[in-house]
């Protein structure tokens, strides 16, 4: 055994690599991002040739690792929670073909949205896909867990969802490793080759099966050892505590819980467990990160009348994250006391780095833009560059998911609003704004997709982005007119030049295309020490 | 025996060197460990902290209690308040002294520093001074880590410096030198 500190991600990339991986496919995103980069510079890997290139965006990677599976190798995919909504459809109809080598599909979830737009449960995915999930409770058991997941994928011919949760993703414990990796599987295929292709008269076939299988993946969440029923001295509640909100509770109770305990770190929901806590106790409080999914899915379960609290009647917050203090009040312990929060303090909100180029972008923009009065709208995107919303830009009026700043455009533009105005980045705009810019050449729609290009993907820190180098190439081999796909370099003293080429093409009849191009000053820093 | 701290700043001011080392060294002496960490969004110049919890016996939450934390660290004074709800009644406060200005409204230092004084057990050091004064303007967070081995009982000091040679190692001989350096004029200064 090994003794390593690792963060939750690299105890999972680690499990994964053990496991004997082939290949890990992902697109960054917060929390997420370290499990790919663990992998990209770990020795093994690299002997093995284990691929670990970035993705274009989470369905490229979603689809790609199906692919590897269908060959039989062990694949691994890993996302942001909002990642699952890019490649759903790939996920989904991955439980219609099943595995053939292991896959693993890792979504790493943000509740209180430390990083992200929303609080989705990764958990209903797996759920409505009728895949299992694994959610382990500490890092150890996420390295072991992975492992686990790998096995029972190829087992039971399924991809399976790991979720995450931030608190796991980034906080860092001992882990206990092997000294041996497995062997990577060899090239081999599917024994049923029909499920693969699914045609209607394949996939309703499969889809019984699927529902049958469902069954027995909630009969394995009863017997495989990871979900556990322990017994306790005060049966007035019983708990039912998933993933980290175990280690909440624990906390609370140094010499042992003295409430019978659920602990779940695997679904489907293992229903016959909770029927068995709730035979024992009267009132049960769920504990779980993100939404109320197994609060829910206790009503009309249970054969005895047992009061069920959570966070639907307020035993606990109904959004953000869990923490100590709000399981302390749960289980009904006063609170420890504390001191007064200082009056002197003042947030610090995040901002664009001095020196940024996004910066000089919005600058030049907005000169231009107020020229226009009230009328002109700008769409912006998910990025370093949607900090360009605070003081003092207040540069656009919208952020919703990755590329809607394009096809927003593209609304407002058919609606008649000029001047309409998209502001994307480079990564962003090959992870979901290519689509979307053809639908914007065939419209001939009257729109300015500016692409704030960095030359990487910066708000996670400076990974690879997909398109550099080649953005005016994409852009008009898409369809914009050449003497439309315009470059400013965006620095103080260009401002003239820039605010005269933006109102060129605001005022273009058609799809025209700005990149304001200068590298991201954090890694233009660390490419000046590597020299 | 068990000390939970906190560890604050603000994003880019070299908190999470000061996590690595403090958790190599509880590596090196068989300690159980938690450390959860903030990436992401808030390290583009906003505050970011840390949650350090290192044990004999097994570690439950990733996240310390309100009232329980045992230290906080701070590269910056205002933010070493903003934590203030989570410090023990008996806990102490390592602060930097120098202001990170980087918000319109940042307080008068007279109030932030009042604050500080009403906070009871606070070692304040002005670390980036320290820190050029023995040739290492770049290793101010060295110097609070220096300054906070002072408390740190579990972690004999001479620990911490090995952690630095080996964090630092593939840096070469010269940044651990000049790391080593700022971390025992921290230490002295704490001692004062």
């Amino acid at each position: 055994m090994n003794k390593n500190l690792l963060l939750g991600d690299e105890a999972l990339a680690l499990g994964a690599l053990h496991a004997g991986l082939s290949g890990v496919f992902a697109y960054p995103g917060t929390p997420s991002t370290e499990i790919t980069e663990f992998i990209q510079l770990n020795t093994l890997a690299r002997e093995r040739g284990v691929h670990s290139d970035w993705s274009a965006n989470e369905k490229t990677a979603m689809e790609a690792a199906l692919g590897m599976s269908y060959c039989g190798k062990r694949a691994l995919v890993c996302m942001k929670h909002v990642g699952m909504n890019v490649c759903a459809d790939a996920f989904v109809n991955s439980a219609m073909t099943g595995a053939n080598g292991g896959l693993v599909v890792t979504a790493c979830d943000d509740p209180s949205m430390h990083s992200s737009q929303n609080e989705q449960d990764s958990r209903f995915y797996a759920d409505f896909a009728m895949m299992p999930c694994f959610e382990p409770a500490s890092q150890q058991e996420t390295y072991n867990i992975i492992q686990a997941a790998y096995d029972y994928s190829e087992r039971r011919h399924i991809p399976v969802l790991m979720r995450l949760t931030t608190r796991m993703a980034h906080s860092r414990a001992v882990v206990s490793t092997n000294t041996e990796a497995r062997e990577q599987n060899t090239v081999h295929y599917p024994e049923n080759p029909r499920q693969w292709v699914l045609l209607p008269a394949n996939a309703r076939v499969r889809n019984e099966q699927l529902i049958a299988d469902f069954a027995q993946f909630e009969a394995d969440a009863v017997e495989m050892g990871f979900n556990t029923l322990t017994d306790g001295t005060d049966n007035s509640i019983g708990i039912i505590a998933c993933g980290i909100a175990y280690n909440y509770l624990m906390e609370q109770f140094p010499n042992g819980c003295p409430y019978p305990v659920l602990k779940v770190q695997q679904y489907p929901f293992p229903r016959a467990l909770a029927r068995q806590l709730a035979s024992r106790v009267k009132r049960i409080i769920v504990m779980e990160e993100g939404q109320p999914l197994v609060e829910q899915r206790l009503t009309g379960i249970l054969d005895t009348p047992v009061k069920v609290s959570g966070r639907l009647d307020g035993t606990l917050p109904r959004t953000g994250e869990l923490t100590p203090d709000c399981v302390r009040l749960a289980v009904g312990l006063q609170p420890l006391p504390e001191r007064a929060a200082s009056q002197t303090t003042v947030p610090r909100p995040p901002a664009l780095c001095q020196g940024c180029g996004h910066r000089d972008f919005y600058t030049a923009l907005n000169n231009v833009i107020h020229t226009y009065g009230d009328t002109a709208r700008v769409f912006s995107d998910i990025g370093c560059y949607t900090l360009g919303w605070l003081a003092p830009f207040h540069a656009f009026h919208t952020c919703v998911e990755m590329g809607a700043s394009l096809t927003m455009a593209l609304g407002a533009a058919t609606s008649g609003v000029h001047p309409a105005v998209a502001v994307i980045g480079d990564s962003t705009f090959t992870h979901s704004g290519m689509t979307g810019l053809l639908d914007a050449v065939n419209a001939k729609a009257k729109l300015t997709l500016c692409i704030s290009d960095n030359l990487t993907t910066g708000m996670t820190g400076g990974q690879d982005s997909a398109g550099t180098g080649r953005l005016e190439a994409i852009c008009t081999g898409i369809g914009v007119e050449p003497e439309h796909v315009r470059v400013i370099v965006p620095l103080p003293k260009n401002y003239e030049e820039m605010e005269r080429v933006i109102r060129e093409e605001i005022e273009y009849d058609g799809p025209s295309v700005i990149i304001a191009r200068r590298e991201c000053i954090q890694t233009l820093k660390r490419h000046a020490a590597k020299k | 025996m068990k000390q939970d701290i906190i560890l604050c700043g603000v994003g880019g001011q070299g908190i999470l060197s000061i996590a690595t080392i403090i958790g190599w060294a509880a590596l090196d002496q068989n300690l159980h460990l938690k450390q959860a960490e903030v990436h992401g969004m808030s390290q583009r110049g906003g505050d970011v902290q840390s949650n350090l919890r290192i044990s004999d016996t097994d570690i439950h939450s990733d996240l310390i209690p309100r009232g329980c934390c045992d230290l906080i660290i701070s590269l910056e004074p205002m933010e070493a308040l903003r934590y203030v709800p989570y410090l023990a009644p008996d806990g102490w406060i390592i602060t930097n002294t120098e202001p990170f200005v980087n918000i319109p409204n940042y307080p008068e230092m007279d109030a932030v520093n009042a604050d500080l004084d009403r906070q009871g057990n606070v070692i304040r050091l002005d670390v980036d001074a320290l820190a050029k004064e023995v040739k290492s303007p770049r290793s101010a967070n060295m110097v609070l880590l220096g300054a906070a081995a002072s408390v740190l009982k579990m972690l004999p000091p001479e620990l911490f410096e090995r952690g630095i040679q080996h964090v630092f190692a593939r840096k070469g001989e010269e940044i651990v030198n000049t790391n080593i350096a700022a971390f025992r004029a921290g230490l002295q200064a704490a001692k004062k």
